[in-house]
């Protein structure tokens, strides 16, 4: 349930209203739904897919997005990953690991003094490709690099 | 004997649920993009870059830590009356008095005379349920290793305690004759090869440079190795995704050698605690570990 | 109930590090429980961080993100003692909000 939408959708009265202001070029879906989930994005079966989703059908490598990653991860269930953009005006970072079922991880827009640098913790199923990707000035740019997944033994 | 290749098949047996093909690779070192001495591991700098991998990897986990969401909820069940006797755990005496919670994890196992014997801080724990609190033997034994999905209240109250002792330095009391019994009895534990594969916490942890796959086994025979290993536990394990407590840990322990299961709480499990916690006197105590 | 979260915020010279841990599951909906049973999908898709009454992260989020998450993000121009709000939903509908005072 997203409660934005309900609030929006009692207010506007009906969702033909909605519709019509939307088809009107009056509200902007994103406008609307700021918090949407991007569920074409999220559900894509491959890295092609999910970068369509989030927008990026094309990219460029960029040697200003910083990935960090581990080489080898001793465990796939927690892999720490870092994204910092030194790209100008870079609005927002998504992170994909390929080799998974659904590669598109994670996804952050940021305003109001928010700097383009992310931290998170993923799951890879195997080893993968971990690839970040950053939006500027409305284009987008990629960095990568692979992570060994492997499956501890006992004690520790 | 051919000791060590037979404990790792039965290791690679034990494991055969988790273990993928690819698990077994990793064992040859890959060839990794950058040199193993980036990594700053002076006490693996001779081995291979996987091992450097590991070590860098443990490292990028950093800090946080999900054990605070068990520490977060140990706390109020510290604090809330329950029980029977509907009172809180707060008068508890943790073996620094009535009350005194900070710093007690690392002076434990310790010998209690209220209950002359020597227990471990679950063990006390335990002990204040049932006597401030009113609770059974049967209701605090009945689910002591919980799940990722529904942690036991014993994981979270002892994920609680301890992380008040961080900072502190391991230093469990030796001076009652019943906590040098302990410890000669977890010594020679540490030692008595039984169960259908003759196995001993010796046949793995009693030697040095031993590992099964990617983890290096500390030998905790060796004072060095205790005070590295001990403070690891309990620990968040992110194969897991759980606390689980050095009661468990000793339980799994037993597991892994095909051994019976070994009593909760029990006299021999304390014991072995008893052992480890005075071989690892002295190291500092950071609080619950995160690990593989 | 979902666990509180665990909300760090610390600044150092004009940047604030901000530090989220959130209890959840975070269930893809394709692993399976020890009888075979596929477990349902279970995690949050949505999270917002806001310091000083602003919005400075909108954040999507799947079930490839690691069980009780972890998040880092870095924020210019706050200063100590401004709040921060960070509020997570979840494919359930379920809901957490909780708040830290920059330090």
């Amino acid at each position: 349930m997203n409660n934005t939408r309900r609030t929006v959708l009692k207010g506007a009265g009906a969702t033909a209203t909605l519709s019509a202001l939307i088809a009107a070029g009056a509200l902007k879906p994103t406008d609307v739904f700021a918090n949407e989930w991007n569920k074409a994005a999220f559900e894509a079966k491959d890295a092609a897919g999910a970068l369509k989703g989030i927008g990026a059908g094309t990219t460029a490598d960029s040697k200003d997005l910083l990935l960090t990653a581990p080489d080898i991860a001793e465990n796939g269930a927690v892999v720490p990953v870092g994204v910092i953009s030194n790209i100008p005006n870079t609005t927002s970072i998504s992170i994909l690991v390929e080799k998974n079922p659904s590669p598109l991880t994670s996804s952050f827009e940021f305003a109001n003094g928010a700097v383009a640098d992310v931290a998170v913790r993923l799951k890879l199923g195997q080893t993968s490709i971990v690839r970040a990707v950053a939006k500027a000035d409305g284009k987008f740019y990629t960095a990568q690099k692979e992570v060994k997944v492997t499956v501890g033994g006992c004690g520790g | 004997m051919k000791q060590l290749p037979a404990t790792l098949a039965i290791f690679a047996l034990a494991f055969s649920s988790i273990a993928s093909a690819q698990a077994t690779k990793p064992a040859k070192a890959p060839k990794a993009a950058k040199p193993a001495a980036a990594a700053p591991a002076p006490a693996v700098a001779a081995k291979d870059e996987t091992t450097a991998g590991i070590e860098k990897y443990r490292e990028m986990l950093g800090d946080d830590n999900p054990a605070e969401l068990y520490e977060a909820r140990g706390e109020i069940l510290w604090k809330q009356a329950r029980g029977p006797k509907n009172v809180s755990l707060e008068q508890c005496d943790l073996g620094l008095g009535a009350g005194v919670i900070k710093g007690a994890y690392a002076q434990t196992p310790r010998y209690f005379a209220d209950a002359d014997r020597v227990m471990d801080i679950e063990s006390r724990i335990v002990h204040c349920m049932m006597t401030l609190q009113g609770f059974s033997e049967a209701d605090v034994r009945k689910r002591p290793f919980g799940s990722a999905d529904k942690p036991s209240e014993m994981e979270d109250l002892v994920t609680y305690v301890v992380t008040q002792a961080k900072g502190a330095k391991i230093a469990p009391p030796t001076a009652h004759p019943k906590e040098k019994e302990a410890f000669e009895l977890g010594q020679a534990m540490f030692h008595v090869r039984a169960g259908p594969y003759d196995f001993s916490c010796a046949t793995c942890h009693g030697t040095d440079d031993k590992r099964i796959r990617l983890q290096d086994l500390p030998n905790l025979t060796k004072a060095a190795d205790n005070r590295r290993a001990y403070p690891g536990w309990p620990a968040y394990r992110v194969s897991t995704s759980q606390v689980h407590t050095m009661q468990w840990r000793i339980n799994d322990c037993f597991r892994q050698q095909r051994m019976p299961e070994p009593k909760y709480l029990s006299e021999s499990v304390n014991a072995m605690i008893t052992y480890m916690a005075v071989m690892a006197t002295g190291a500092e105590y950071k609080g619950p570990a995160l690990k593989r | 109930m979902a666990d509180p979260m665990k909300i760090r915020a610390s600044i150092k010279g004009d940047v604030t590090e901000i530090r989220v841990l959130m209890g959840h599951p975070m269930e893809t909906g394709a692993r399976k429980d020890a009888a075979g049973n596929t477990v349902p999908a279970h995690h949050i898709q949505t999270m917002t961080v806001e310091v000083g009454g602003k919005k400075v992260v909108d954040g999507q989020i799947g079930g490839s993100v690691s069980r009780n998450p972890v998040f880092g993000f870095k924020v210019k121009g706050a200063k100590a003692g401004d709040k921060v709000v960070v509020t997570w939903v979840d494919n359930k509908g379920e809901k957490r909000s909780d708040e830290a005072v920059i330090a």
